[in-house]
């Protein structure tokens, strides 16, 4: 079934979107990552423009978080007050990114560092979780016990203003989560993407979050991050494609329920180990398209279609 | 005398007019009219017509262009190449106006039913619709950049150029059809015709086929353009409750 999106101006299969957005929201459930940076490239590939595609999957990831979070919260495992913590310090970060941002698109080539940020970024956080996750799984396999705790205390445990995360189990400053917000909510902003895959990493490695909690606590921020997104977008620049988001958003949040469903029966060890595959992955096929020589040099970006 | 020659030149003048069109266009257009709705899959339009005369018909051989131009933009087109190991895009060149659809269908080989200044003079063929003038002096190759742009149009076929596609009865009755793909944008299309004989363009005919968003396309459009936080907030509220329902949804159903 065929279905003309008006904001778009093309004409694309309807099943195809539910299907893509069904998959995302799979991705997005078991992994709490929005999936921003795996449905903007896909939605250039079915021949969405560039503009409304990047507006269009903000709003499709508000709809995939929050059916996710919501079924987080029946299990109990959102740590509101950390969420609230990592938001104030997001919001602050945005703002700075959406200046800096700015700067660099008026110097030109944003489009390469945007796409060198990915690089570097999720190859060094894959490559991290998975060598980190590996050694868990084996020194478990090992053991055959019970997996040994996680080294609790760090440089994170010794600065002021302590709070406790009673959810986390944590009592910890608020200063590490604070930053820790700032610096995803920069990169969120310069990148384009809810920061998910970053957020989840922080919150593993450097404050000692529970993997369980990690996943639902940073779905609660990705939402506000995207719903800010998407109003921007809307107001700014008129690219959210309602159709399009209504197609995509019914298939990701089927989608984002099943996945809650699969993660919740992986364990920790796994669930890390795959996310850090998928973010690999995604790094790896950016490097690719850096790397090797396109198949078409030119490329054409029509102005004022959209005016 | 002088005089006399004066007044006979112009009486001459109009009546040469009328001669240059004693051949003229009787056109029909299966719509003149596309709805783009929401089940919108692209539309085929049948141009036909006839040729009109009061004079016998002339031995050469007639030979029909038919030619739809959608809406022009100001294209950037960007070239990358292999800066420290990783290809980014390194030149841009700005082209004034290229159209977003175009089509040319014609009766025969277009190099034959038209020649080069007529093609100038009326902007027939792809290559001449495009126009680029500001091309950036430092590249020489500004011509590469034309070229790409009309490649990658016409892979995605929003360039079509249809050689042989016009039927020509009798040298009087015409007709082809012409495809417009999904990926319509919204505007007027000029749809021109011309009769040519020997290249030279013999008489032509314009007149144009309006292309509009209609029903839901048309108030989404609109909304998202004049009630720009409304409609911003509309589709957060639909995101919301799409995800509030998926949840309760399948909590009925694992409950059941």
């Amino acid at each position: 079934m065929q279905i003309y999106l008006p904001i778009a101006e093309v004409s694309v299969n309807a099943f195809l979107l539910l299907g893509l957005g069904g998959i995302v929201g799979i991705l997005s459930g078991i992994f709490g990552v929005g999936g921003g940076f795996l449905i903007t490239p896909l939605l250039f590939f079915v021949g969405i423009p560039p503009a409304v595609a990047v507006a269009t999957s903000a709003n499709q990831i508000v709809a995939s978080s929050f059916s996710a979070l919501l079924a987080h919260l029946k299990r109990k495992t959102v740590d509101l007050k950390m969420g609230t913590v990592l938001l104030a310090g997001g919001l602050i970060g945005s703002a700075i990114g959406v200046v800096v941002f700015n700067y660099l698109k008026a110097l030109g080539q944003v489009d390469l560092l945007v796409r060198l940020c990915y690089v570097v970024f999720l190859g060094v956080i894959g490559a991290l979780m998975l060598v980190e996750s590996l050694r868990a799984i084996r020194r478990a396999r090992r053991a055959g016990g019970p997996l040994k705790k996680r080294k609790q205390r760090n440089w994170v445990h010794a600065l002021p203003f302590k709070m406790r995360f009673r959810v986390s189990g944590l009592y910890i400053s608020v200063i590490p989560p604070m930053l820790v917000g700032l610096a995803v909510g920069l990169l969120a902003a310069i990148m384009g993407v809810g920061g998910g895959f970053i957020m989840v990493p922080a919150m593993i490695y450097i404050l000692g979050m529970p993997t369980k909690v990690v996943v639902g606590t940073s779905l609660f921020q990705i939402i506000f991050v995207a719903a800010f997104t998407t109003l921007l977008h809307a107001i700014t620049n008129h690219t959210v494609d309602l159709p399009l988001a209504v197609f995509l958003l019914v298939g990701g949040v089927i989608g984002a329920q099943i996945g809650t469903g699969i993660g919740v029966k992986l364990k920790a060890e796994h669930l890390r180990v795959l996310l850090a595959l998928l973010v690999l992955l995604v790094c790896g096929k950016i490097a690719l398209e850096l790397l090797l020589q396109p198949s078409e040099l030119y490329s054409i970006a029509e102005e004022g279609a959209n005016a | 005398m002088i005089r006399a020659a004066l007044l006979l030149l112009f009486l001459l003048l109009p009546l040469r007019g009328v001669s240059a069109e004693t051949e003229q266009v009787v056109l029909g257009l299966s719509h003149s009219r596309v709805a783009i709705t929401a089940r919108f899959d692209g539309s085929d339009i049948l141009v036909f017509g006839a040729v009109k005369r009061e004079t016998p018909i002339p031995d050469d051989r007639l030979d029909v262009i038919i030619a739809i131009v959608g809406p022009s933009h100001p294209t950037t087109v960007r070239r990358k190449s292999r800066l420290f190991g990783i290809w980014i895009n390194t030149a841009a060149v700005e082209v004034d106006s290229a159209p977003a659809f175009y089509a040319v269908a014609t009766s025969g080989p277009l190099g034959t039913v038209l020649s080069d200044t007529e093609d100038l003079r009326h902007r027939i063929s792809i290559r001449r619709a495009i126009r680029s003038v500001g091309a950036p002096s430092e590249l020489g190759d500004a011509q590469d950049f034309t070229r790409a742009l009309i490649r990658i149009k016409q892979n995605d076929g929003s360039y079509q150029l249809l050689e042989g596609a016009v039927e020509v009865d009798q040298q009087t009755l015409f007709r082809t059809s012409i495809a417009l793909p999904s990926n319509l944008t919204e505007g007027n299309y000029a749809t021109r015709i011309f009769l040519t004989r020997n290249g030279a363009v013999v008489s032509h005919f314009e007149t144009v086929i309006d292309v509009r968003k209609v029903g839901l396309e048309r108030f989404l459009f609109n909304l998202a353009r004049e009630q720009a936080l409304a409609y911003g907030l509309l589709s957060l509220a639909i995101a919301i409750a799409a995800g509030w329902l998926a949840s309760t949804a399948f909590r009925l159903l694992r409950n059941s």
